[in-house]
């Protein structure tokens, strides 16, 4: 079947053509163009929203929310998302970070999805179909969520200094990751108190480290005091293997990446 | 096949076309319009070979629907010579052989303008970054990023 | 840019106009400005675009192709396969006399390496074309695969190739081209000491920015004009012609404009089923690779395998070299055995060795067909023997650098494959070289030159 374009002024009509078989939402088409092009029959519809609110950007009382159509190079821009600056710029070329959006990055195959692994890192809320689902739950599914549409998403500005990033790949500055990792950590008096570490490219969608996490509480960020979070920072990956680098060759870098975020 | 009508400019000039739904920018631009400046080299938005000025932002039009760009204000390397005079861009690259094949030269051209049209000045990072998306297999690199760096002084020469 | 003139000076002539003066690309002007015609920024009225079926499996047999589906599919205007092509079995090469053809245009019994041509599905678009060739049914039985130069080469194996009927490519000289120099065993027993390595490399693609393709169109006279990038015009005429046995004068080549080719584009593809589409349809025709099919369907850089043993003496002579050499061609020839042949009279290196001795084999694998590529033949057989050359320095303890001078080929040498050397510049480089990066090296070797062999 040929291609068509529906296009709505309302996410909601867009959520309700969405439905319909053989449906694919457009963002800012890094993806799903490019699988159109590819060849992808699974799908013969676009649908879009041109619905304003899904380009705002709203930081207010310590809680950023991000609408879906945000695009990479917005978010490098604003003032006040400055330390996530450095995740949107990871990702793609420029004329790539004009086009690409929050929304998109969420659905991301391995090694893509830099943002979505800062997403995860800082604990967002991902509003899809409506309603707000915690980002770990949101990725675990979120084959099931393609067929809704994502308006946005939220998260607690972190303390100065808290919020880390790091990607790793073989052509700087632009190229697809070998590693991504991300990290929210929170210290007092020299030791950590809580701590979430994201990891892209380890697996097909951005993952949690959490044996990481949970030995770094108590913990100062000294090569010391990291040495068992890195060496746990694998545990339970089976990281994949394609044109950038072999999972084996992940698993080796991921504590030396990991190291330089934590304590670098 | 179903036919939408879609406006914009394209270098300066009113076009009106109806496209196929969901056709990419570059295939309308190439195969209705005649612009062939832009060049299909991945259609994945990996290689930008198809970079285009869309509203004054830099786009992969590889990647971009048609329909998408309703009254938007398109530029390509196609229009940037003015009365037969090069855009001090073109020259450079000329003069700096950061030409070979040829083949990525005007998605290249593109990223440059970007960069210069809103930082006239950059530094030689700067320009490397801008540059980052779109891929040349004969140059190196190293002739373009002089040709651009050579552009933006000759600029600033021409500005005071 | 400098231009050193002090070596060759005799050699020199500055009354010169054109060399050594910056002279603008005659190709420039339309590249800055999006003007130079590509093959595919064309379009003709009434263009099919062409998708291949292509094969899944490394090695299996074709028990049936089923196209009826297809056939059916809205905007399907031909479906072609084997059956269709006049001279269906071809060689790149046999243009020279390098035979035998062992390559289908279209697979007829099996399929030999995974992407392998199987349906051509001609269509008004290319969604429809996708569409269509996803509607091909092909009933293979799968064949076990060789994967490797060690697999094609042990006993036993699966026969990639039946038109060759073993793994590797029989030249004149049997299974390998030889070159054989001077006593290469007694130069070992001379030597003060042997090194012995090997060295492998995987295949490269080329990754032209601009992907293979070319646009047909018939002009109504019986005669097809053809926008190619190919970088090999008349080879790609004249196999066109054998493959649809249509006299020259009907193939109107139009070409020479390649968005990067590297060697990528030499091989004979896409044209001849391209035109064969046109003259059946009578339509304009386009089939332009993906950029997938340029990563995994266009012939890369071979692999190679390479066994070095060397003997040295402890003043830096080499005494002897002796190198066995396997040439990963794929499942087909293309230009690989000729690549195999210039591999084995490149060997001894740019330097004088009195004792050589060279087999380089030609090897058949169900892997992707490799081709040329820059220097193909020679490229990686210049790293392996360069990394070689470190070894051996440091083996006896000698500047790398110095190393070389020792062993550099003068003009008046005869090199193994008993061509003279002429023209030699290698010493020069050298010294320049060391001057450029600041590598001290004894003012004796500064002092040379490549047209004696003073000094050693």
């Amino acid at each position: 079947m040929a291609l068509t374009v529906r296009t709505f002024p309302d996410t909601g009509a867009a959520a309700a053509a969405l439905a319909a078989a053989g449906s694919r939402y457009l963002g800012g088409g890094t993806l799903v163009v490019r699988q159109a092009n590819e060849g992808d029959l699974s799908f013969s519809t676009f649908v879009r929203s041109t619905d304003p609110a899904l380009k705002a950007i709203a930081v207010e009382d310590g809680r950023v929310r991000l609408g879906a159509g945000v695009t990479m190079a917005a978010i490098a821009a604003h003032p006040a998302l400055a330390f996530l600056a450095p995740a949107a710029k990871a990702v793609g070329g420029p004329a790539i970070r004009n086009m690409a959006t929050v929304g998109g990055n969420l659905f991301a195959p391995s090694p893509y999805g830099d943002l979505a692994t800062a997403l995860l890192a800082l604990d967002a809320t991902v509003t899809v179909g409506g309603a707000a689902v915690p980002i770990d739950l949101f990725l675990a599914g979120r084959e099931r969520h393609a067929a809704e549409i994502v308006e946005a998403v939220a998260f607690a500005v972190p303390a100065a200094g808290a919020f880390r990033f790091r990607k790793a790949s073989r052509v700087k500055p632009k190229g697809a990751a070998v590693v991504t990792v991300a990290a929210l950590v929170a210290t007092e008096g020299g030791t950590v108190t809580a701590a979430r570490i994201a990891l892209g490219a380890m697996a097909d969608r951005p993952v949690r480290a959490e044996a990481a996490e949970a030995a770094l509480i108590g913990r100062p960020l000294t090569a010391e005091g990291i040495a068992e979070a890195l060496a746990a920072a694998g545990d339970g990956l089976d990281p994949p293997t394609d044109a950038i680098a072999s999972g084996w060759y992940r698993r080796a870098v991921l504590p030396v990446h990991l190291g330089r975020l934590l304590a670098g | 096949m179903a036919k939408v009508p879609v406006q914009f400019t394209l270098n300066g000039s009113e076009k009106a076309e109806f496209v196929e739904s969901g056709a990419t920018l570059l295939d309308v631009l190439r195969d209705k319009i005649g612009d062939t400046s832009p060049k299909a080299g991945c259609r994945q938005g990996t290689c930008g070979s198809c970079s285009v000025i869309v509203d004054g932002e830099l786009r992969l039009s590889c990647l971009t629907l048609a329909e998408t760009c309703e009254g938007a204000s398109i530029v390509t390397t196609a229009g940037l010579a003015e009365g037969g005079v090069l855009h001090p861009l073109q020259r450079a690259f000329m003069d700096a052989f950061a030409t070979q094949c040829g083949f990525c030269t005007p998605g290249m051209i593109m990223a440059a303008k970007a960069l210069l049209d809103r930082n006239p000045d950059p530094s030689r990072d700067e320009v490397v970054e801008a540059i980052a998306g779109n891929i040349c297999r004969c140059t190196g690199y190293e002739p373009i990023i002089e040709a651009v760096l050579s552009a933006a002084r000759s600029n600033s020469i021409s500005a005071a | 840019m400098e231009l050193r003139k002090t070596y060759f000076a005799d050699e020199r002539k500055d009354d010169l106009h054109e060399i050594g003066q910056p002279r603008p690309r005659s190709d420039a002007l339309g590249h800055v400005t999006g003007k130079t015609a590509f093959f595919a920024d064309r379009s003709f009225p009434g263009m099919l675009h062409l998708k291949m079926v292509r094969s899944p499996h490394h090695h299996a047999r074709i028990r049936s192709i089923d196209t009826s589906a297809a056939q059916k599919h809205p905007g399907v205007v031909r479906i072609l396969t084997a059956k269709d092509v006049p001279h269906n079995l071809y060689t790149i090469l046999i243009l020279i006399q390098v035979g035998p053809e062992d390559e289908h245009v279209l697979a007829e019994d099996k399929v030999r390496w995974k992407g392998e041509a199987v349906v051509a599905v001609l269509a008004e678009t290319e969604r429809a074309a996708q569409e269509a060739a996803a509607k091909v049914e092909v009933d293979y039985e799968v064949l076990d695969p060789v994967l490797s130069i060690d697999a094609a080469l042990a006993p036993g194996a699966p026969i990639v190739n039946e038109h060759h009927g073993r793994n590797y490519y029989l030249y004149d000289s049997g299974e390998a081209r030889k070159v054989r120099f001077g006593d290469v065993e007694a130069g070992f027993a001379a030597a003060d000491h042997i090194l012995e390595q090997s060295y492998a490399s995987a295949p490269i693609e080329h990754a032209p920015t601009e992907t293979t393709g070319c646009i047909v169109v018939p002009e109504g006279s019986g005669r097809f004009t053809c926008y190619t990038n190919t970088q090999a015009m008349f080879f790609t005429l004249d196999n066109t012609s054998i493959i649809l046995q249509m006299p020259g004068q009907q193939l109107h080549m139009v070409g020479g404009t390649v968005g990067g080719g590297f060697g990528g584009k030499v091989d004979v593809i896409v044209e001849p089923i391209a035109i064969l589409g046109a003259k059946l349809t009578g339509r304009p025709v386009s089939f332009v690779y993906s950029r997938e099919e340029e990563m995994q369907i266009s012939s890369p850089r071979a692999a190679e395998k390479l066994v070095i043993k060397d003997g040295v003496m402890k003043d830096g002579r080499i005494v002897a070299r002796h190198v066995k050499a396997y040439i990963d061609a794929g499942a087909y020839s293309r230009h690989s055995p000729y690549g195999a042949q210039k591999s084995a009279a490149h060997f001894p290196g740019p330097y004088t060795i009195p004792n050589v001795w060279v087999d380089s084999h030609c090897v058949y694998t169900n892997r992707t067909p490799s081709s040329a590529m820059r220097g193909f033949g020679v490229t990686i057989g210049d790293f392996a023997l360069e990394v070689q050359m470190d070894k051996l320095a440091r083996l006896i303890g000698m500047d790398p650098l110095e190393f070389r001078f020792v062993n550099a080929y003068r003009d008046g040498d005869m090199k193994a494959h008993r061509q003279p050397t002429e023209g030699a510049a290698l010493v020069e480089c050298m010294q320049e070289a060391a001057r450029a990066a600041n590598w001290p090296i004894d003012e004796r070797f500064m002092a040379m030159s490549s047209r004696t062999r003073e000094g050693l």
